[in-house]
């Protein structure tokens, strides 16, 4: 496989619901291994279908969703935008769940759910069920969760949407930092334009009704990003051309 | 307003029942009712103790039906529910039997199978089990069906196998929905049970409390009636804080319900 190679292609994509409305239009999208792409948009351009299409969720009704050839089963980590934990299990169980449920040997799942633990700093939380955890924390739990199976690729739909700005700022810097470490190659659905500048290498605008990529936008920083970053005027200027490209994206009909 | 301290969770009911008992005692007394008519707390918990020896193995024969229908309604219920959930077609064609089975008032139907089932213990446990379990049957039910499709969908990404779903998610998930239906269960049972032995009025070794009842009734014993009602409600009591000890036990750690009172 060269580094060319895309992990994950979408070839004119198009969803329709059963209802009739046209959730995603011809969409092509192609996901670089190692690259953090940001997809932005307004609701309903189909953010969260396209990630369900990519995660085999759901079908396309038209075109196709083609995987790097000689990768073997394909392996997602996915992050909703709720944490999405099993209130009944603690922490390292709910990070062992896609190891357990492929039925990889003990010795083997708990030597990666240390791993991710650690990736996403959460020692010492192990045995703690996730009513005693802040939803920063159990959203670092559904990222250990969803690293524990070394995903080839990430999904990550609107996961920090329903935090506070800080604890927000916190994991956004955390997984910026991590996503560089580790080479991840990660897709992270926002709607927020700050958050897809400070995290993307590429930003992808979508239009909306039906979804359709709009414009596509490169990020011309080095990664991992920190809190200097926030202030700098490269991030703000990004900030400012991806603002105007996402108004221009939802005047278009 | 101010959530009550801890104290008076226990001291405010005891009061109540204080006053109650001291106000019944005093009424009697001062009316100076005859115990044929009603007879007064002192009298009725003398009747407890001089009576034991009739009464508790009664109590013993009422509780061991209440028992064992408790069980199978524990049991037949949940499997019944999962049954259900696995196909909507099952569920379509039995639930409304189900339904049916419920709102029939037992003491309707408690003859009809005291007259089909000869071995009138048997009769009683059918009577007892018809009444119990529905709750844990509906409640469970929703459980299974209440999962949170995110989580669903998670498993479906991790290539859950549809055992895996139902193991690991669904039976977890609905867990507090079940004991929800047992702490309402296990109430119904002893009501079902006293209910059909009134029915049956069976006398001998076997009579279990609610024939006592009927007994004493008979021969103007009051006190004695009393004292048996006493025992009922006290067994039902004891069933409720069981189920709810055992549920709390269970669920502390993560579930909404139980969570202010375990901690």
């Amino acid at each position: 496989m060269t580094a060319a190679a895309p992990v994950v292609t979408l070839r004119e994509v198009s969803r329709l619901y059963p209802s009739g409305t046209q959730a995603l239009d011809r969409l092509s999208l192609s996901v670089d291994p190692g690259e953090f792409l940001t997809l932005l948009g307004p609701s309903g351009c189909g953010k969260t279908t396209l990630l369900r299409l990519i995660a085999g969720l759901l079908e396309p009704s038209g075109g196709s969703v083609e995987w790097s050839p000689g990768a073997g089963s394909r392996r997602l980590g996915f992050v909703f935008q709720e944490p999405t934990l099993m209130p009944w299990a603690r922490v390292d169980d709910n990070i062992r769940l896609p190891l357990m449920l492929a039925g990889v040997s003990p010795a083997e799942s708990a030597a990666r759910v240390r791993e991710a633990t650690v990736q996403v700093g959460l020692e010492g939380f192990e045995r703690a069920y996730p009513r005693e955890l802040s939803g920063g924390m159990k959203m670092r739990v559904s990222i250990a969760r969803a690293l524990v199976t070394r995903p080839q690729i990430l999904l990550m739909d609107e996961p920090f949407a329903a935090l506070d700005e800080i604890t927000r700022f916190r994991l956004e810097n955390d997984l910026s930092a991590l996503a560089r470490r580790q080479r991840l190659t990660v897709l992270f659905v926002t709607h927020s334009v700050f958050e897809s500048v400070y995290l993307g290498s590429r930003v992808v605008v979508l239009a909306p009704r039906p979804g359709r990529v709009s414009a596509e936008f490169r990020v011309e920083a080095a990664a991992p990003r920190d809190e200097t970053f926030r202030t700098s005027s490269v991030y703000l200027e990004a900030c400012r051309q991806v603002s105007a490209l996402l108004v221009r994206a939802m005047e278009a009909r | 307003m101010a959530a009550p301290a801890r104290g008076n969770r226990v001291l405010a009911p005891a009061l109540v029942g204080v006053a109650f008992l001291a106000a019944w005692e005093a009424a009697v007394r001062v009316e100076n009712i005859p115990p044929y008519i009603l007879p007064g707390p002192i009298l009725v918990a003398r009747t407890v103790v001089a009576d034991w020896g009739t009464l508790f193995p009664s109590l013993l024969v009422t509780l061991a039906i209440t028992g064992a229908a408790f069980l199978v309604a524990a049991v037949l219920g949940l499997v019944l529910a999962v049954a259900f959930t696995q196909s909507a077609y099952v569920e379509r064609a039995f639930f409304p039997y189900a339904v049916i089975l419920q709102v029939t008032p037992i003491v309707a139907i408690a003859p009809l199978i005291i007259l089909w089932v000869k071995w009138i213990p048997l009769a009683l446990l059918i009577c007892a089990w018809l009444v119990a379990f529905f709750p844990v049957l509906s409640n469970t039910v929703l459980g299974l069906v209440s999962t949170d499709k995110n989580l669903v969908d998670l498993f479906r990404l991790y290539g859950a196998t549809r055992w895996q779903v139902f193991r690991y998610l669904r039976l977890p998930a609905a867990l507090p929905y079940f004991f929800g239906g047992l702490k309402i269960s296990g109430g119904l049972a002893l009501i079902g049970a006293v209910v059909a032995e009134f029915v049956a009025g069976t006398g001998g070794a076997q009579s279990g409390l609610a024939f006592r009842i009927l007994e004493a009734g008979y021969t103007l014993q009051i006190p004695r009636m009393f004292a048996a009602l006493f025992l009922i409600s006290a067994a039902g009591v004891l069933i409720f804080a069981l189920l709810t000890g055992l549920s709390r036990l269970l669920l502390y750690r993560w579930h909404e319900s139980e969570i202010d009172a375990g901690a």
